[in-house]
């Protein structure tokens, strides 16, 4: 058996760039899988770590039904009367980014967790003098310590995050005798009820943020994914193609008394190992892709959702061992057919290196036709199903199928090119690249999917942007936003602004349930801010002067979808039903929501609180309005926002999200373009034969080569022409479809022309380099090469 | 007896209906002869071989070699008895691609258990190999690969030697040379020699010679 596994390896060392190619594709895609695994990973246990901080996400607690603080004295009260509550005071430090956390640890119920102090010195450290300041080590790191307490590290903390006594956080948070919210110890409470105006609120069922970040972190899953199938393409390449080289040594090998059934062994042991070493290899790289990307990632997770992830990774042995159960699941698929072939290895077979062109050929058609098959069901279940399955199985059938049909689509197109061509070279020219077709399918299959890919994902991101920033530039019209810290100061602040502004626009919202889901309720002024800009989907006749006059409200597009609402529909709210007169997009939103007249508002909610407000004031003046409000009224910063920086955050964080998809689409192109460089490298050698007898006719080597050369760039020329429409449909089913399955709302969508054009120009390129290698050796080849064709030694 | 027929038939299906290679064989093979296999092409003779070397299976009649019916043995035992007691030499030599003529030469006998350098080594000097065996079966004439292909079968020492046509792919000095080797090699190891040639002169030189005609013995 050693010496039957010898003889099997002893290929690769034979052909050590088909090892590579195996190896490099195996790797690339175990790579970009495990990378992109790592940095969900990593996301999410950063948000579990921040819901865990506190135990958040198992105590109930107890807040202000406004949604506001609550005053130190109630707290005392509650403890008088027997309530086993602590203290939180909960804010974002001003100036940084930390979010602040002050507890008191000797009030804390047991069960809130990863609170380094309790007991001894560390405790009465904490609770003494200045106090203390616990931090994550990389929160640390990045922050200066003016006027801060003396900073402790604890890797348990979660990134962003600080946590110090309760006392500490009310100075710096400028919340002396208030706080944010009282945690609630588990067990028995005195059977009385609250004061006025506290609730208690039962544990969250789940990280909000967690459920925010969805659509990102399915993006990348779908991309890692991607990037997956496209390098198995490179992998099912070599390994056929080993096969069909080896296939007389395995029938030697059986001739010479090795049992089909060993043999078999025999190749499983040998593609194990090798997927051992190059799943391997490719967490490795996958680490080192996660590391580079995660920062970006990071960023753009912590503009968009507000979510803090840390910026480094941290090594899970499931993530070890999940990236080499796929490198081996992969290896297996990837070599599926091979097995199947070798399973069903005639003993006595003529050995014809050709016979699996050949054999591929004859299955084109076979296989365009199930690509058709998968195509329709794609279009069926696109146009019936409904969820996300449906959406994820016809996208799954659609690029399926649309790489089945390829080969056939291209063989047909090379056959109508050598009819319609005149001269003898053109028709052989014509005819050879017919010829080629079945040998690059594979190749030509991954670089579709790839191109198809980032086509679509790129279409999707770019609507995204721009749908997202001009959707930005309506709703956030006023040029300033005001939080005031009180009703009295709110009152104070309205009153100050009216002369110095164009309009005082309150912001007011309510929460309540919406068709039994927690949902929100804002009031909305009849204002031309509002009727100029607010992007409405779809709305009645003058739906503006109908909600101003308490006759209905609108609705934003994913409660819209999620219940079937129609225009004039009945939606129940605290007060009575009001009919839906408008729909409203509203990107990023979970949660179901309704627009009313504020005056309906404060009807229906009477508690709510009157503390944001939008300002209208001529763009030159606002930063101006903006530093007098500060100093005026002694605002802490981030209490006025004003609507420039809110964009240019807003774009920042794109960038940074363009960044990473941008990477993974490089990534996914440069994969695609191993895959032609794997497969023309390979095939450079077997088609010798059909080269030889026109060199001997009298066609120049280099000639010969050129011509390779041009047949490389018009099959990758005609792929990206079947690329193009694969690509806007896939676009269109992840806007149309799988958006609006995952998340409820959808966006329009748009071509970008540039984009395509570079891309397809990027593709050429991409060809163009990957044959450059098998063209030169052509262009140089030696004669004796040339005619050992001939002399049939071989 | 090492090998033996009995009324053994094979037979093809074609587009144009079954067609019977072999009809009715019986042939019996000692240890320690030689037998040559002549014929027209069809008439039969590489079916034969495969026949005995267990490679295919017969349609009717029985087929036994070492003591093993080979008709109703199924593949794994077929195959322990071409790994142990029978050594193939083919027209097209099918070496090893990917294995220098060292790994070879020893690679059928390190295959059946027996590798005994000393006498892999005395064949490949014998054999002429012996400044060969760092090449690559590519690197060599016909003629060289034939006799790596000879000295892999023997160094296993097989009991039972079948060769389809050794000599057909070279010139006649060279398959002249070839032959005498491989005549003195088998009858250095006592095994037998089922050998399928066209030629009448080389099928002179062996103990017996049987002719197939139309799938039956002349």
């Amino acid at each position: 058996m050693r010496a039957g596994l010898s003889a099997l390896l002893s290929h690769w060392l034979r052909h050590p760039v088909q090892l590579a190619m195996l190896m490099l594709g195996l790797a690339l895609a175990t790579a970009l899988w495990s990378g992109v695994q790592a940095i969900n990973a990593e996301a999410r246990a950063s948000y579990d770590r921040a819901a865990a901080v506190l135990g958040q996400n198992r105590m109930e607690r107890i807040v202000s039904q406004d949604g506001g603080p609550i005053a130190q004295g109630l707290y005392v009260a509650l403890r008088r009367d027997g309530w086993k509550v602590s203290p939180v005071v909960e804010g974002r430090l001003p100036a940084t980014d930390l979010r602040l956390l002050g507890i008191d640890p000797l009030t804390l119920p047991a069960g809130a967790a990863s609170v380094p102090v309790r007991t001894g010195a560390d405790l009465a450290d904490f609770l003494s003098g200045g106090g203390q300041l616990y931090l994550n080590p990389e929160t640390a790191a990045g922050l200066r310590p003016d006027g801060l307490p003396a900073l402790r590290t604890d890797p348990g903390l979660p990134p962003g995050t600080g946590l110090t006594d309760v006392g500490v956080a009310q100075r710096l948070l400028g919340m002396e005798g208030r706080l944010s919210y009282l945690l609630v110890s588990p067990g028995a409470q005195p059977d009385r009820p609250l004061p006025q105006g506290l609730v208690r609120r039962a544990p969250d069922d789940g990280t909000d943020i967690a459920r925010l970040t969805d659509s990102f972190h399915l993006n990348l899953t779908a991309f890692g994914f991607l990037a997956f199938a496209v390098g198995l393409f490179i992998v099912n390449s070599a390994i056929g193609l080993a096969f069909e080289q080896r296939r007389a040594m395995l029938r030697t090998l059986r001739a010479l008394g090795l049992s089909a059934r060993e043999i078999m062994g025999l190749v499983l042991l040998e593609l194990l190992v090798l997927a051992l070493a190059a799943g391997m290899t490719g967490i490795g790289l996958g680490y080192l892709v996660a590391a580079a990307l995660l920062p970006d990632v990071a960023a753009t997770l912590r503009g968009l959702y507000g979510a803090e992830v840390t910026g480094t990774l941290s090594l899970r042995p499931g993530w070890w061992l999940a990236g080499l159960g796929m490198a081996m699941a992969g290896t297996l698929l990837a070599a599926g057919q091979s097995l199947w072939r070798l399973w069903h290895l005639p003993l006595l077979a003529p050995a014809q290196p050709r016979a699996w062109a050949r054999a591929t050929a004859r299955s084109l058609w076979r296989q365009g036709l199930a690509g058709a098959a998968l195509l329709g069901l794609s279009a069926g279940l696109l146009a019936f199903g409904t969820g996300l399955p449906a959406g994820f199985g016809g996208l799954a059938a659609l690029l399926v199928g649309a790489a089945l049909c390829l080969p056939l689509g291209l063989i047909l197109v090379t056959g109508l090119g050598g009819r319609m061509a005149r001269g003898v070279l053109v028709q052989w020219f014509w005819a050879d690249t017919r010829q080629q077709v079945p040998g690059l399918s594979l190749a030509l299959m991954a670089l579709l999917l790839a191109l198809a890919a980032n086509i679509g994902v790129g279409t999707m991101v770019s609507s995204f942007r721009q749908t997202f920033v001009g959707w930005l530039d309506q709703r956030l019209a006023s040029e300033l936003y005001v939080t005031a810290r009180s009703a009295d100061e709110a009152r104070r602040l309205e009153a100050w602004l009216a002369p110095r502004t164009d309009a005082v626009l309150p912001i007011l919202s309510a929460g309540t349930p919406l068709f039994g889901r927690p949902g929100e309720v804002y009031g909305i002024t009849d204002h031309p801010t509002y009727r100029d800009n607010w992007p409405l989907l779809a709305a009645l006749p003058d739906v503006w002067g109908r909600i101003a006059a308490g006759q209905g409200l609108m609705v934003n597009e994913q409660l819209y979808r999620a219940e079937a609402l129609a225009l004039g529909d009945a939606v129940d709210l605290p007060g009575g039903p009001l009919p839906v007169v408008g729909v409203y997009s509203d990107y990023g939103n979970p949660r179901p929501q309704v627009l009313i007249a504020p005056e309906s508002l404060m009807a229906r909610f009477p508690d709510t609180p009157r503390l944001r407000f939008g300002l209208r004031v001529d763009p030159d003046r606002a930063g101006a309005l903006a530093a007098a409000l500060v100093a005026e009224f002694g605002l802490p910063d981030g209490a006025v926002v004003d609507q420039a920086t809110l964009k240019a955050l807003s774009l920042q964080v794109f960038e940074q999200t363009f960044a990473v998809t941008a990477a993974l689409n490089v990534l996914t192109l440069g994969i695609a373009g191993l895959a032609m460089f794997a497969s023309l490298l390979t095939l450079s050698g077997l088609r010798l034969p059909q080269v030889a007898p026109v060199w001997a006719m009298g066609l120049t080597r280099p000639r010969l080569a050129l011509l390779d050369f041009a047949r490389t760039l018009l099959l990758a020329a005609l792929t990206l022409v079947a690329a193009l429409p694969l690509g806007l449909a896939l676009a269109w089913v992840l806007l149309a479809v799988v958006n609006v399955a995952a998340f409820g709302w959808r966006l329009p969508m748009q071509v970008f022309p540039g984009d395509l054009a570079r891309l397809g120009g990027i593709a050429l390129l991409a060809a163009g380099v990957a044959s450059l290698i098998p063209v030169l050796r052509l262009a140089r080849i030696a004669p004796a090469a040339l005619l050992r064709v001939f002399a049939n030694e071989r | 007896m090492l090998l033996t027929l009995t009324g053994v038939t094979k037979t093809y299906a074609t587009g144009e209906g079954p067609l019977t290679v072999l009809d009715g064989i019986d042939l019996a093979l000692q240890a320690g002869t030689s037998l040559a296999l002549t014929g027209e092409s069809g008439s039969g003779k590489s079916t034969l071989l495969h026949l005995a070397a267990g490679l295919d299976l017969a349609d009717a009649g029985r087929v036994e070699l070492a003591g093993v019916n080979l008709t109703t043995a199924g593949d794994p035992v077929r195959a322990g008895l071409r790994r142990g007691t029978v050594g193939l030499v083919f027209q097209q030599f099918n070496l090893i691609p990917s294995l220098d003529v060292a790994a070879n030469l020893a690679f059928q006998a390190r295959l059946a258990g027996r590798h005994d350098p000393a006498w892999t080594a005395r064949l490949a000097q014998v054999l002429g190999l012996s400044a060969l065996l760092g090449r690559y079966p590519e690197q060599l004439s016909g003629g060289q690969q034939q006799r790596v292909a000879i000295g892999r079968t023997l160094a296993a020492r097989p009991q039972l030697v079948l060769a389809d046509e050794p000599t057909g792919n070279l010139d006649e000095a060279t398959g002249d040379a070839v032959l005498d080797l491989m005549l003195r090699l088998v009858a250095d190891t006592g095994a037998a020699l089922l050998m399928v040639t066209h030629s009448p002169r080389l099928a002179g030189r062996l103990d017996r010679r049987v002719t197939l005609s139309a799938g039956r013995i002349t």
